[in-house]
This record gives C-alpha cells, sequence and structure tokens, in this order.
C-alpha cells in the first residue's frame, strides 16, 4: 500500500512537473504571439508551422549563448540565484488541486501532489521565498542596475504580499480552511468564490501581477531605466531560467486564482451530466486548464496594454490603497458573516 | 481655425474618484487591445509575398544596351554632374577597332561606379542622360556587410546582352 501510494504521488508529481515546464515554455510563444496579435502584426511564423516549434528554437538559443560570469561578482551566488528563483517558483505547484480523483483499479487517486492542510499557507511561504532568487542574482552581479533592480524586487514583493494575503484572509474567513482541496470542493458546480469575493478577487490579481513582476509592475527589470534590471549581467541559460523562472510563477498564480475564485476543476452542471467519476475528473481538469490559461491570456493581455507603473507610484499604490482596502474588505467580510450567523 | 472637430480642450482639473480609480480608464484600454487582437495583421510577409511597387519606382539603377547590345553610355559625365549626392564617378576611355559590337559611340565608359550609400534615388541622373543610359528599375539594392560592397560597378549596373537578360524600363521613359 505504502509504495503503491509512494508510486502514484511520484508519477502525479512528475506530469506536474512536465507539464508545469511545456506551459511556461509554450507561455514565451504565447506571450510573442499576443503582443504581434495586439499590435496587428503577426509575431514568430518561421519555426514550424505558425511558428509553434519557437520555443524549442528559443532554448537551443539560451543554451549554445556564451556564458558569461562577471569577474567581480560573488561567483558561488551568482550561479545559485537562477537555481533557487527557478526551485521556488516550482515548488509551488505541490499543493494545486489539478483534478478531482481518479478511480482505477478500486483505487481512488486525487490528482493532487500532497493534500496539505495549509496549503494556502504552503504557497505563500515558498513565494515569499521566490524573491530570494531575484535578489541574490541582483546582488551576486556586482551591477548597480543589478542592484537597483533586486531591491526594487523585494521592496515590491514584500509590499504586495502584505494585502495579498490580506485578501486571502476574507477568503479564507468564507471557506473556514487552507487545504487548496477543500477549497475548491466546496465551490462544487457554479458556487464559486467570485461570486462572494469580487472584490477581494481584483485586490488579489493585482497583487499577483505585482508579485510576478510583470506589468504593470515589472519595476524590477524595466529595461528603459535598468537596462535589464537584476538578471543585466546573466546570459545564456541563467538567463533562461530566470525567465523561465517568471512565466512559471505567472501559470502558478493562474492555477491560484482559478482554484481560489473560479472553483478549480468544478464546471456548471457537473452532477446533472450523469457522467462517470472518472468522466468528471477529466473534463474538471482541461476545465481547470482552460481557466488558467484564460487567467495566463489576462495576464498577457494587461502586459500589452498598460505602461508601467513609476515606482513612487507603485510604493503609493501598494501602502496607501491595497492595504487599507483589503483590510476593509475582511473587515465588511467579517461584518456579513456574523450577520448571516445570527 | 479649427481643421476638424477631433481636437480636445487640456485641462488640468482634478480626476473624479473614477478617473483616479483607474480601473475603469485601465478596461477601456484593454477593450481597444482586444479590439485589434481580432484586426487583420498589416504584415507583409517580405521574402514570400512583396509589397507592390509604383510603376515608376526608383530603385537600383540600370545600364542600358541598345537593340544591337552595345553599352550606351558615352562617359560624358553629365550624370555625375548632375547627382546631388555626388555618388557617380567614372573614367572614360576611346574604343579600339572591333570594339563596335560592345559601345555604341567612339567613347565609352571604362570604369562606372555609383555609390549606394551616398545615391538618395533622386533620378537627377537619369533625366540628366542625353544617351537614355541609365536608368532607375524597380529593384531593390540588397544589404551588405561591408561599405565597398555597396559600390556598384559595372558588373552589376550594365544589364545583360541576351534579351531575356534585359531590363524593361518603358515605364520610366514614357513619363
Amino acid at each position: 500500500m505504502e509504495t503503491i501510494f509512494l508510486i502514484d504521488k511520484t508519477v502525479i508529481a512528475f506530469i506536474a512537473f512536465a507539464i508545469t515546464l511545456l506551459i511556461a515554455t509554450y507561455s514565451t510563444y504565447a506571450e510573442r504571439k499576443i503582443a504581434a496579435f495586439m499590435q496587428d502584426r503577426v509575431g514568430p511564423d518561421r519555426a514550424g508551422p505558425f511558428g509553434i516549434l519557437q520555443p524549442l528554437a528559443d532554448a537551443g538559443k539560451f543554451f549554445f549563448k556564451e556564458e558569461i560570469i562577471p569577474d567581480t561578482s560573488n561567483k558561488f551566488l551568482f550561479i545559485i540565484g537562477p537555481g533557487i528563483a527557478m526551485l521556488t517558483a516550482l515548488m509551488t505547484s505541490v499543493v494545486i488541486p489539478w483534478g478531482g480523483s481518479l478511480n482505477l483499479a478500486g483505487r481512488d487517486i486525487p490528482l493532487q501532489v500532497a493534500d496539505l492542510n495549509i496549503g494556502v499557507l504552503y504557497v505563500f511561504a515558498v513565494v515569499s521565498l521566490g524573491v530570494y532568487g531575484i535578489m541574490i542574482g541582483g546582488w551576486a552581479s556586482n551591477n548597480k542596475y543589478s542592484l537597483l533592480g533586486a531591491i526594487r524586487a523585494s521592496s515590491q514583493m514584500i509590499s504586495y504580499e502584505l494585502s495579498m494575503g490580506l485578501a486571502l484572509i476574507a477568503l479564507i474567513m468564507i471557506t473556514g480552511t487552507l487545504s487548496m482541496k477543500e477549497i475548491v470542493e466546496q465551490q462544487h458546480g457554479m458556487n464559486w468564490n467570485i461570486f462572494y469575493q469580487p472584490f477581494g478577487f481584483l485586490l488579489f490579481i493585482i497583487c499577483a501581477f505585482a508579485e510576478c513582476n510583470r506589468t504593470p509592475f515589472d519595476l524590477p527589470e524595466c529595461e528603459a531605466e535598468l537596462v535589464g534590471g537584476y538578471h543585466t549581467e546573466y546570459s545564456s541559460m541563467k538567463l533562461g531560467f530566470y525567465m523561465f523562472a517568471e512565466y512559471i510563477n505567472m501559470f502558478i498564480s493562474s492555477a491560484f486564482m482559478a482554484s481560489l475564485y473560479f472553483g478549480g476543476y468544478n464546471f456548471p452542471f457537473m452532477d446533472s451530466l450523469g457522467l462517470s467519476q472518472n468522466a468528471i475528473t477529466i473534463i474538471g481538469v482541461f476545465v481547470f486548464f482552460l481557466k488558467i490559461f484564460f487567467f495566463i491570456f489576462v495576464f498577457m493581455w494587461v502586459r500589452w496594454t498598460l505602461p508601467r507603473f513609476r515606482y513612487d507610484q507603485l510604493m503609493r499604490l501598494g501602502w496607501q490603497w491595497m492595504i487599507p482596502l483589503s483590510l476593509l474588505n475582511v473587515f465588511i467580510t467579517g461584518l456579513v458573516l456574523l450577520w448571516y450567523d445570527k | 481655425m479649427q481643421l476638424t472637430n477631433r481636437s480636445k480642450v487640456v485641462s488640468n482639473k482634478e480626476m473624479t474618484a473614477a478617473e483616479a480609480a483607474y480601473i475603469p480608464a485601465v478596461l477601456k484600454g484593454m477593450a481597444v487591445t482586444l479590439k485589434h487582437f481580432f484586426k487583420r495583421p498589416a504584415t507583409v510577409k517580405y521574402p514570400e509575398e512583396q509589397r507592390e511597387f509604383s510603376e515608376v519606382y526608383r530603385g537600383k539603377h540600370v545600364l542600358k544596351r541598345d537593340e544591337n547590345g552595345a553599352e550606351r553610355c558615352t562617359a560624358c559625365g553629365l550624370c555625375a554632374v548632375a547627382c546631388p549626392a555626388e555618388a557617380i564617378t567614372m573614367v572614360a576611355d576611346e574604343r579600339k577597332k572591333g570594339e563596335e559590337k560592345l559601345y555604341r559611340e567612339e567613347k565609352y565608359a571604362a570604369i562606372y561606379e555609383i555609390n549606394m550609400l551616398r545615391c538618395i534615388f533622386c533620378g537627377l541622373c537619369e533625366e540628366a542622360c542625353p544617351k537614355e543610359a541609365i536608368f532607375l528599375t524597380k529593384e531593390i539594392t540588397p544589404s551588405n556587410y561591408e561599405r565597398e560592397d555597396f559600390i556598384y560597378g559595372k558588373d552589376k549596373l550594365v544589364e545583360g546582352i541576351e534579351p531575356s537578360l534585359r531590363i524593361d524600363v518603358s515605364k520610366r521613359q514614357d513619363r
């Protein structure tokens, strides 16, 4: 029993890992295509039909680029920085429930690597580690642009983590659990949390943009001011790792928004279809990925619409608007909960 | 004077609450980009697809031959004088016996060079030419790695002798 359990989990972990990498890879392609379409262009279309092989070509290019390690850098930290960024980005996918449970040979196999009872808290802990990858990389480069980018990144991520956490507290007050699996299961059918927490979702998505360093909050790497921000000195696959980590973060936060606010793998009328458990689960996985893709699209859509915030505007928005508003959201949610409990 | 009714009066008034909240403006901007998402791209996929040129497009020059295949240019130098960019240079030479097939008149250009980096493709050389020897064609001067490679000599400028290699410049002659 114990070995079978381990094998199940290993297989699911590997599949989740592979899918995460695949989607992160093809996010770069999607980003370029969406950017092109929004600017009335065609985008990459030379490598394979519709440029489908473009990400592979990019990856190949990253491997063959000259690898430069600056003379005055701290070599150990310089090399380990992208690794940490990548590791923390990948670690968060552990608690995401990719689907219900498959019934194979009389055993229920939940499509989740680990159902932690503190799942949401775990994600927060790992995401806040993510800033170390950027900070270490920027510091070890021994370059003022990198350092400025790293400082910006860390202050931005710390500021927005607060209001992100507060936005989630309001959600957790409603669900009464920190387990991702239970939160998703409570939203069975069309009983999605977005209908109870629309304002909380708005706060959450804004903070998610800031956490992922995406436009309009991409100050850590703003090309116009800081050359490349924290990865100015990086080249070849180390740079690729940083970019990859960014896209993985985007994928994971899309999965998060989909499962916390938009019902995860639940879809309307899932009970009245009269299908078997396995069929429902498989459809659920597809629905979940559709939701994720929609949010990835929103990430890119916003990127190619909005310009970047100025640094003081970013901080003012974070501290003077987002935190008070999310506190207010928590307060109102508490009041409403008290009212209905009577 | 007002030319169009599209102009807006600029004002520095305080933002209203809706404007200060950013969200409506953000959604408006996203609607614009979404509209463009479904628009047809304006791209011309260059090597496979070429934008149509005007009939009288002024591209790379050609030094014409006459109907017998002899070069028309007599190295009079009027094109070089007319050239505002001073891109044309030439060395004249006298036709020897037996070269009547090659050169139309008794003087010809031994060297004829156009610096394509200097040329502004104005077409004044063509207007100055009394022998109808130089014309601008629809061809584009390709890019190159070296500056020297942009100096086009007779090897690149003179058209071929065979009828299939002749370049049609009738549209620019009719003008």
